[in-house]
């Protein structure tokens, strides 16, 4: 089962609009923000969101991607072991205002793995969460300041981001399993 | 008792006997008059054979009684059809002397089941220096002797040994194996021992020996007999011997015809064998010169050993494996299923020709000839399993294996001793 | 995979796994914080039988890089043939509950023998003369990163293979990647047996050398030998030392010298040259800590039978 409730129009409106909820939030100063996308969609959107601001604003943006793999909480009970990617910040963190972006907000699990991680690398001043979509199902409490849109589900189904550089095709599904695509 | 056997395959091809028909048996010999039978049974789609002699089998009495003693491997003897068994001298003490010779017979009386014969040491403690009092051994009832397990190092002690045994009839066995050639290598040297980074056995280890002694009996114009022969280089050593004239005869065994050094697990002890289980084409001049009637006989090598030592990792545990059970099950299956060999040239193997090589009487189908008998079923598939094997040690590589052709009886002189999961002491019969 | 026990039982993609893993793990390496909290609750055994602090250190860094809890189980040694048996330690094992075994024993197959007896993930870390795989895991990641494709480079393996694990792993592995081998060492410690692997063998030094993008230099082991394969350590260092001028006046210029290391210096490699611009020694020891948080990491968490 698949159905596609935004298209690649609808995506990209959600992206400028966040991109401008971002800008008037933080007054247009960046200085102290760096912005960590979780691989493999967050740091591709958190990329597109970093270049409307740095063209609107005129400044640089520091911008970290991680790979979580290693703090997930369920390593035990899957089978074969995902692959582990890199996690690339080539910046202190200490004293910084992350803005961690991810694409899909599900249990919160995810979320949580990267704070941690992040916090192996130092310790920020604040942390805030931005994500394009929120599908409810919460099972840490775990809270974003940043939504796109809020989307509900029924138990079972998953919510899927599409982008051209990973997925070559621009949407946001709902389906029952990303194999369905 | 007189037992009158009807409509069963005979197979004698030592006296040219290949027939189905009758048989009838009084006072332990085959009668060609049939008189009146106190026991008839049917064999229907059965063979009867002569029963099978093994002329290697370790039994660890005395000092091992609980690995196997003398009932043990009597009882695993008659289930795999033997109605003759060789005893070996390797034990604790070894049977160096007349008084544990005797101790064999008298043993062998006790169980009375199938034949008994001692086989002495040759040297003093299997030492390789001394020589034992063979004259008196023979006179106690050994048949042959030998260090097995060693061969005797110096080449003066052999020549020793051999010139004394021309005197009595009996015939040396030797252990072909140079130990220091050997050097603790655990398989066969080749490049399966060195793709696995363990230690081999050179096939020259034991060819070299076989090459000594024969041109040692040549010279001193004595028989000698090689026990367990695995490798081709020993095949030709030997045929360079009967050719110059020398009376040596050999022996291989079953594994050696089944199994080659591909087949060896090294987290399996069961394969740690001694002579090594050699590449295929050692394996290949096995099976042919068993083919062709240049092996004189087929031995088992049984070598019981408890199973706390035998699930240590393999470099420390020690070698041998278990075969009375198993050894005809498994030739027929592997050669005369298969068609590689005649029922009839597997069953000379095991019984008149290993007879005939130290002159022990055997089976024979033919009027007053010994009633000792094996009764086989052909078509009667098996499966080895450990809880049915009746020797006290289960250390063979052979269990999960599912065998065609299994032995249902076995009688030695006219008794039914086995039949069939049951025991029949010979003397309680008489 | 559900084992690590040698190279013989793992494919090119199960290599390949491993690599990208450990260059993944390497950066871990690089932080302030070297570690990651993603093998807490698992416990790994370390058997060592055999003396070792470099395997043992490197496997015991990567076990609490990742956050394991880590138990050590060493056996002094006076013979081989003395010491509690491996089924004994097998018991032993079974009533600790540990999810791992990391195994260095001087009996071959040891690692498989446990493997068959036990829950736990076995890792061989050197079993006898037979293989030792993270190592040579640990020489292809850092072959890879100095030469990107190992496809048609021509590698050297020079001393005492007859005895060596190292030489054995790292053949299996190499000939996976389509890298051309020639073994070089006395006719003693290299028998005609090991053309079979697909292989080139000389005896002279100086064919060992020329036209090799790659020298991968063995340690002549001395506890290894019972004697009589070479008569003497001064006859091995003339004529099959790795020196500087050796390499001047044979080497391609670029040339990389490896060992697995220790390295014996002045036997079988020349002080200046284990020190020297030529050699990727520390980049091995680096990247052996990599590589086994790799393989650690890749056969933690199956699920365990009993449970």
């Amino acid at each position: 089962m698949k159905k596609k409730i935004l298209d690649k129009q609808e995506l990209g409106k959600i992206i400028e609009e966040i991109s401008e909820n971002l800008f008037s939030y933080f007054n247009g100063k960046f200085e102290e923000i760096c912005v960590i996308g979780i691989k493999n969609r967050g740091d591709i959107i958190a990329k597109r969101i970093i270049e409307k601001l740095e063209k609107k604003g005129k400044f640089k943006i520091l911008f970290g991607a991680i790979d979580i793999t290693l703090y997930r909480d369920d390593l035990s009970s899957i089978g074969p072991k995902p692959l582990v990617g890199t996690t690339e910040i080539d910046f202190q963190i200490d004293g910084k205002t992350v803005l961690l972006v991810d694409d899909v907000l599900f249990t919160g699990r995810t979320i949580r793995a990267a704070i941690d991680e992040i916090i192996d690398f130092g310790r920020p001043k604040r942390i805030f969460l931005l994500v394009l979509i929120d599908r409810g199902g919460r099972e840490l409490p775990i809270c974003p300041d940043f939504v796109g849109k809020r989307i509900d589900c029924e138990e079972g189904e998953n919510v899927a981001v599409c982008i051209d550089e990973i997925d070559g095709e621009e949407g946001v599904y709902i389906l029952n399993n990303r194999k369905d695509l | 008792m007189k037992i009158l056997i009807k409509d069963i395959h005979l197979l004698d091809p030592h006296n040219d006997v290949d027939e189905t028909g009758d048989i009838y048996i009084e006072d332990g010999k085959v009668k060609k008059e049939i008189g009146k039978p106190d026991l008839t049974i049917s064999g229907k789609g059965l063979y009867l054979v002569p029963g099978f002699v093994d002329i290697h089998t370790h039994i660890r009495e005395p000092g091992g009684e609980d690995i196997e003693n003398f009932e043990s491997g009597s009882k695993a003897a008659s289930a795999g059809g033997y109605t003759s068994i060789f005893v070996f001298p390797n034990t604790e003490p070894p049977i160096d002397n007349k008084g544990l010779v005797n101790y064999v017979i008298k043993r062998a009386e006790e169980i009375s089941l199938l034949h008994i014969y001692p086989v002495g040491a040759a040297t003093i403690g299997r030492k390789g220096e001394k020589l034992t009092e063979m004259i008196d051994m023979v006179e106690a009832g050994c048949r042959a002797f030998t260090d097995d397990g060693d061969a005797i190092k110096s080449s003066k002690i052999l020549r020793r040994v051999l010139e004394y045994l021309k005197n009595t009839g009996a015939k040396f066995i030797e252990h072909p194996e140079d130990k220091e050639l050997s050097d603790n290598g655990i398989i066969n040297e080749s490049f399966f021992s060195v793709f696995n980074g363990v230690k081999g056995i050179p096939d020259v280890s034991e060819s070299i020996v076989v090459s000594r002694d024969i041109q040692i009996a040549d010279f001193v114009n004595s028989p000698i007999h090689f026990a367990h022969i695995s490798c081709e280089k020993s095949l030709d050593m030997i045929r360079f011997g009967r050719e110059r004239g020398v009376n040596v005869t050999f022996d291989v065994t079953p594994h050696h015809l089944v199994l080659c050094e591909n087949d060896v697990r090294l987290t399996d002890s069961n394969y740690k064998i001694n002579p090594p289980l050699r590449n295929k084409k050692d394996c290949e001049a096995l099976i042919k010169a068993l083919k062709d009637g240049f092996v004189d006989a087929i031995a088992t090598d049984h070598a019981p050993h408890p199973l706390y030592s035998k699930e240590l990792e393999f470099q420390i545990a020690p070698f041998g494996i278990i075969g009375l059970e198993t050894s005809f099950s498994l030739l027929f299956t592997n050669f005369v299923s298969e068609g590689i060999i005649g029922f009839d040239h597997l069953i000379e193997h095991l019984s008149s020709k290993p007879a005939r090589i130290f002159g022990v009487k055997f089976g024979e189908i033919k009027d007053n000839g010994i009633a000792d008998f094996t009764i086989i079923d052909p078509k009667k598939e098996w499966v080895v399993k450990e809880e049915n094997l009746y020797s006290l040690s289960k250390n063979t590589p052979f269990i999960g294996w599912k065998l065609k052709g299994k032995v249902l009886m076995t009688m030695v002189e006219g008794i039914i001793i086995y039949n069939e999961g049951e025991f029949i002491r010979r003397k309680s019969v008489k | 995979m559900r084992h690590l026990l040698g190279i013989e039982e793992i494919t090119l993609e199960d290599m390949n796994q491993i690599i990208e893993t450990a260059k993944s793990m390497k950066f871990v390496l690089e932080r302030k914080i070297k570690k990651v909290p993603t093998l807490r609750g698992v416990t790994v055994a370390n058997l060592f039988f055999e003396p070792s602090t470099r395997t043992l250190n490197s496997f015991l860094i990567a076990e609490r890089r990742l956050s394991a809890d880590t138990v050590n189980i060493s056996k002094s040694f006076s013979s081989v043939e003395k010491g509690e048996t491996l089924l004994d330690t097998v018991k032993n094992i079974e009533a600790m509950k540990v999810d791992i075994v990391v195994i260095r024993h001087s009996v071959p197959y040891s690692p498989h023998y446990l493997s068959e007896r036990i829950n736990a993930s076995v890792i061989n870390a050197g079993d006898g003369s037979h293989e030792h795989p993270t190592q040579a895991l640990l020489d292809v990641l850092s072959m890879i990163e100095k030469f990107g494709d190992l496809r048609g480079l021509n590698v050297s393996i020079i001393g005492d293979i007859l005895h060596s694990r190292v030489a054995r792993s790292l053949i299996l592995s190499l000939k996976k990647m389509g890298v051309k081998i020639t073994l070089c060492g006395p006719s003693t410690l290299l028998p005609e047996y090991f053309q079979n692997y697909g292989v080139d063998i000389t005896y002279n030094l100086k064919e060992g050398i020329v036209d090799k993008d790659i020298v991968y230099v063995l340690r002549i082991q001395k506890e290894r030998q019972d004697g009589c394969f070479i008569p003497s350590l001064n006859e091995y260092i003339k004529y099959y030392s790795v020196t500087k001028d050796i390499l001047k006046k044979y080497a391609k210029k670029d040339v990389v010298i490896m060992h697995p290391g220790p390295v014996n210096r002045g036997v079988e490699l020349a002080p200046d040259v284990a020190d020297g611009p030529w050699s990727l020694i520390l980049q091995q020891v680096t990247n052996g800590v990599a590589v086994r948080m790799a393989i650690i990491y890749l056969l933690s968490g199956i699920p365990r039978s009993e449970e």
